[in-house]
């Protein structure tokens, strides 16, 4: 057993991460904890590694050096009990398959009988508001309603860590923001835990517990914001003095660290 | 309804589209059959009137009309006998079975060994220039050693002949299996590995329904190949009952009556648009994916 607060879904220590020989070193010396319930943020300027770490977290690579463990488990074995669920920034949903069939993919996986699968695909149709599209194809639906399945699918089988790589850095900003609060409500009903990639400041500030902030080249946590907004957020949330303040902070953190495409992408916003 | 319902979705063909476009691609095939019966009719006049012969000798053996050919089917094969349409028909009923079990055999030892080659690397770059190399024999050479071959074994003649059908068609399947199943987006797999799926379960549930549109467009070659192939294995095998049979027959006698053969043609050409068809049609109802993605 790895050492950490007993209430710990992930621990992560001293995890570095090398590509190819003497290469480049995309993380260096990285230590979280992430508790059960919370919805963490992994934010910084492109290859500062988040979205590597991510997928050390979820066992698609491994780590050249340190520890990642889920539940008090290695992360390998955390992923053979199916720990996780995945989203990545495209849907990535199985165009021969209905909108149904595509949810109850990873269900089929677990061996559920097709009478629980019918009656958890309906569920969770019902959870990202796309009844009466059971029966569509993927290539039928919009961006925002295929990536709605595929939220759908990475929640059907109730894993206990949700891992989400930039899954709305493809939609409009419109889109985007409905998503959000629909994940949050999501996250809320079903009570997981998520660690959550993005671009965005204001996208993390509204959705996080915590904010984590990384460093380039090699990426390095730079600082950890903590967003002590209300829960639940709404719409009003964006509003809040409190809100513009952390965003505020996430981007003076950011700037220390010469993230500057991520601030001028703020601007723009 | 809630404002997300609101979101366009792509509209499926409505009904009139759909006849209007049937009609549009019935009319440009009655025209092209009308410009490649005026060309053929165009030429032989013109070489005939003027007395040209260059690249060959333009007369009633080697063009007859096309008229004449369609005429052809509908005359008695022999005295009192039944029409040659009727004998064709036979004939190709009976070379679409060797050529259908053929195919069946072809397409399915094509995939497994498709699936075997892309799962063991080993085995892929040791074997797959044998593959190759098994296609660069002529079949003609291959034929009779299949046929006597097999012939020990007391095989229906029939069978021997869909084995050589077949021997023509694994080889797209092989290919396009080999390729459509490293078709499948790397982030499924990855999707895939985070449920823990097992390489069975990839394989069947992701890497096969990605090489679908591959494996249809190998289909379309080896329907019409098998069609060949079993034409071609009758030679050997001095099967009477098929198309090949017809045609060995009617090349005996062709400088006597040209007009048998060109129809005999007609009907293997018939076949093998058939067993093309048969393959579209099953495309059309197995692939669902998006339109673009259609290969």
């Amino acid at each position: 057993m790895s050492a950490g607060t007993p209430d710990a879904v992930v621990s992560i220590q001293s995890l570095s991460k090398v590509f190819g020989k003497g290469g480049v070193t995309a993380l260096q010396d990285i230590g979280l904890e992430v508790e059960r319930g919370e919805f963490v943020s992994l934010i910084g300027p492109s290859g500062c590694g988040k979205s590597t770490l991510l997928r050390i977290v979820g066992d698609i690579i491994e780590p050249t050096s340190g520890t990642v463990s889920v539940n008090g488990k290695p992360a390998r074995r955390a992923r053979l009990d199916r720990d996780y669920g995945i989203v990545f920034q495209a849907p990535v949903l199985y165009d021969w398959r209905t909108v149904a069939k595509n949810i109850a993919l990873p269900l089929e996986m677990l061996g559920w009988d097709r009478g629980r699968r019918a009656d958890r695909v309906k569920e969770m149709v019902e959870l990202v508001d796309l009844s009466g599209f059971e029966g569509y194809h993927p290539w039928q639906l919009s961006g925002g309603m295929q990536q709605r399945v595929s939220i759908a699918r990475a929640f059907s089988f109730s894993p206990a860590l949700l891992l989400m790589d930039e899954p709305f850095g493809a939609l409009d900003e419109m889109t985007r923001e409905r998503l959000n609060l629909e994940l949050l409500r999501i996250w809320d009903e079903i009570g997981s835990t998520i660690i959550f990639v993005t671009h965005s400041i204001t996208e993390a500030v509204f959705l996080s517990t915590r904010v984590v902030v990384m460093s380039a080249r090699p990426g390095r946590i730079a600082g950890i914001v903590r967003v002590d907004l209300p829960q639940p957020r709404t719409a009003i949330t964006r509003e809040d003095p409190r809100f513009f303040e952390l965003v505020t902070e996430v981007r003076e953190q950011l700037h220390a660290v010469g993230a500057d495409e991520v601030l001028e992408e703020a601007t723009l916003q | 309804m809630r404002p997300m319902s609101a979101i366009a979705l792509e509209h499926p063909r409505t009904r009139t589209t759909a006849v209007r476009g049937g009609i549009g691609r019935a009319l440009l095939f009655v025209l092209v059959l009308a410009a490649l019966w005026g060309l053929w009719e165009g030429y032989r006049w013109l070489w005939i009137r003027e007395g040209w012969t260059k690249p060959f000798v333009v007369n009633d053996i080697t063009m007859p009309h096309l008229y004449g050919i369609f005429h052809q089917l509908f005359v008695p094969a022999r005295v009192n006998g039944p029409q040659l349409i009727t004998l064709l028909c036979h004939s190709a009923l009976f070379t679409a079975k060797e050529a259908a079990v053929g195919f069946g055999i072809g397409a399915t030892v094509g995939f497994a060994l498709g699936v075997i080659l892309s799962h063991f690397g080993v085995l892929r770059r040791g074997l797959l220039p044998y593959v190759v190399a098994s296609q660069t024999i002529p079949i003609i050479a291959i034929a009779p050693i299949v046929v006597v071959g097999l012939g020990n074994y007391n095989i229906a003649a029939w069978l021997r002949v869909a084995v050589i059908a077949a021997y023509l068609t694994f080889f797209p399947v092989t290919v396009n299996t080999l390729r459509g199943l490293q078709s499948a987006d790397p982030r499924a797999i990855e999707l895939m590995h985070s449920y823990a799926a097992g390489g069975w379960a990839i394989l069947w549930k992701l890497r096969v329904p990605s090489a679908l549109p591959y494996l249809f467009s190998a289909f379309k070659v080896s329907a019409t190949a098998s069609v060949v192939g079993a034409i071609i294995g009758e030679a050997p095998s001095s099967i009477p009952d098929g198309l090949g049979g017809a045609i060995i027959n009617f090349n005996q006698y062709y400088t006597l009556e040209p007009k048998n053969l060109w129809a005999t043609n007609l009907v293997a050409a018939c076949l093998g648009i058939f067993f093309f068809l048969a393959v579209v049609v099953v495309e059309r109802l197995v692939v669902r994916r998006a339109p673009e993605h259609l290969a």
